[in-house]
């Protein structure tokens, strides 16, 4: 575990960048200093997850394969803290 | 207030508004609270899923275009919509308050917190000169009867133990326009306000709300007519894409053609030059710019004496909008910006028919499912200058009056960085004393950093002014290039 990183992974297509991925384009410096080095940040284009019938529920992300829907900065610090501390 | 919540609640609102106008289902509107939170759903933020449909309800009304005042709470949505549909011009006041949202926040006071430590030196009491202050079980309390806000109290206090609680709308407006009611319901004085969108940006719970024009403008696109999109100079950067992409975005979603307002601003920007020149040797003491919708207001409902001063040339929306109007005398002009006050300027004269702000726009986009990364790159007609394409960002109004002048060495320019109580007082003074002791070109922006920081922005104003500034840099100099004229058959 101590040296595999967890895979954030942003959408900044425009569906989620309207309903709020706007807010989470600084959030690699946001994550706190004890988990920074464990988690590995990659921006997309668009996830694909916004084109079904639930894109209201955008932004979307994902945190090693996971999907968050209505993202946060709030919820996505908490999923990772989940995932590390376990 | 930058708040991924209310911004989220907003936006959704407006995207089901549209949605339902595009599948032709105006007349199921009154669902839409029902839709977002569904029998046996979550209230995420209140205390039960009936209030938030009473709030979203009403987010709607104004999403419709109309005022949330005068409902009776027992008309349906659907004869809103209806309403909606019907009328021919978009309503006079141009903001509207969700009273069903607005949380009444406690009244703006100050007080005394537990952190308070009943000290003997007591240097509240000493310094309130309204005696308002008494020692009570070993700690200041505050008779707010004779209390006068004047905040001495905080100052000396030496815990930092007593705070100003505020009213956040109240707080942010720079003219004293919005007061709470008896309910404890913020109110608009639309007497006073100048329309700058301040209280917009600062409430929290998002209960100010700019009454749409989106379904005006889809029904003008519907009837076959040839709608116009102009794009502010704060559009660039608003999507994680270049500014050509979001213009194709935009002829997807119906408008026919796409020109950037920074043609305007090149316009704005010599004819302010020579507007400059004139009143300095005929021997004023200052001008001030006169781009700024919020601050037109401003001069004419709270500081006409500024009129003198003031440069009587037309803003960038205004000269695009004539530029367009002259090529296509037929066609419907729509000013896509994040500005409240475009929206009076717009009302005011004769060339721009509707105003879409940038939340509008991305609403658009979302509703009609346009992935605006996969556009291809729009070529606009006319090309703007690095200048004109600097203005929506603080000091970009004055380098440009400074570079269309060339050598003036009489020039000195200053900014006023925000309209808010303190700068509104400076600008009084000024127009008092008939000078301006920071320059002699002053340029004025309601919003801090400039149109960039407009309360209906889809990205924040450090990430815009940096794509803006990419963007003007690869733009040529404004004396580089030719005067345009409209291309009439």
């Amino acid at each position: 575990m101590a040296d595999e990183k967890i895979l954030l992974e942003l959408c900044f297509g425009t569906t989620c960048f309207v309903m709020g991925a706007s807010k989470l384009q600084e959030i690699e410096s946001i994550i706190p200093p004890q988990y920074k080095n464990k988690v590995e940040v990659k921006a997309h284009t668009c996830l694909d997850l916004c084109k079904n019938s639930t894109y209201m529920k955008a932004p979307f992300v994902k945190l090693d394969g996971e999907i968050i829907s209505e993202a946060t900065v709030e919820k996505i610090l908490k999923a990772i803290e989940r995932k590390i501390d376990g | 207030m930058d708040n991924s919540n209310t911004t989220h609640i907003k936006r959704e609102v407006l995207v089901r508004l549209i949605h339902a106008f595009i599948n032709q289902e105006m007349g199921n509107v009154r669902e839409l609270p029902f839709q977002m939170r569904p029998k046996n759903g979550e209230a995420p933020y209140r205390c039960c899923i009936y209030k938030e449909r009473a709030i979203l309800r009403q987010r709607a009304i104004a999403g419709l275009g109309l005022s949330v005042e005068t409902d009776d709470e027992m008309t349906s949505l659907n004869t809103y919509a209806q309403q909606a549909m019907d009328r021919t011009e978009p309503e006079k006041e141009i903001l509207t308050v969700v009273d069903a949202a607005c949380k009444g926040c406690v009244p703006s006071r100050v007080y005394v917190t537990e952190l308070c430590q009943g000290c003997v030196a007591r240097p509240c009491v000493s310094t309130c000169k309204f005696g308002a202050i008494q020692i009570k079980d070993g700690r200041s309390v505050i008779d707010g009867d004779k209390c006068k806000n004047c905040g001495m109290c905080m100052q000396v206090c030496p815990y930092s133990a007593i705070v100003k609680l505020k009213v956040p709308c109240e707080d942010a407006c720079p003219v004293g326009a919005i007061h709470k009611n008896e309910m404890g319901h913020a109110v608009i004085d639309f007497d006073k306000c100048i329309s700058c969108g301040a209280c917009v940006g600062a409430c929290p719970f998002a209960a100010v709300h700019e009454k749409s024009q989106v379904i005006d403008i889809l029904k003008e696109m519907k009837a076959g007519k040839k709608v116009v999109a102009m794009v502010a100079p704060a559009v660039v950067g608003q999507l994680p894409v270049s500014v050509n992409k979001i213009a194709q975005a935009l002829i997807e979603s119906g408008f026919s053609e796409v020109f950037e307002v920074a043609q305007g601003a090149d316009t704005t920007a010599r004819t302010e030059a020579d507007d400059f020149k004139e009143r300095m040797e005929r021997g004023d003491e200052f001008m001030t710019t006169s781009c700024c919708a919020a601050y037109n207001e401003l001069v004419e409902k709270h500081i006409p004496e500024l009129k003198p001063f003031r440069s009587d040339t037309r803003t960038p929306m205004y000269y695009t909008a004539k530029f367009v109007k002259e090529q296509y005398p037929d066609c419907v002009t729509v000013f896509i910006g994040p500005c409240v006050a475009k929206r009076k300027e717009a009302q005011k004269e004769e060339y721009t028919d509707y105003v879409m702000n940038f939340e509008e726009m991305g609403a658009l986009f979302v509703a009609l499912n346009i992935e605006v990364a996969n556009c291809e790159d729009y070529h606009f007609a006319n090309e703007a200058s690095k200048e004109g394409r600097n203005f929506a960002v603080t000091g970009g109004v004055a380098e440009s009056v400074k570079v269309a002048l060339k050598d003036f060495p009489e020039l000195f320019p200053t900014c006023v960085n925000g309209l808010n109580t303190k700068s509104v007082k400076d600008l009084k003074n000024w127009a008092k004393k008939g000078q301006c002791p920071e320059g002699n070109l002053v340029e004025i922006m309601a919003c801090e950093g400039g149109c960039v920081a407009g309360s209906a922005c889809l990205n924040n104003k450090r990430i815009t002014t940096k794509k803006i500034q990419a963007y003007a840099g690869e733009s040529k100099c404004i004396n580089d290039l030719p005067v345009i004229e409209p291309k009439t058959n």
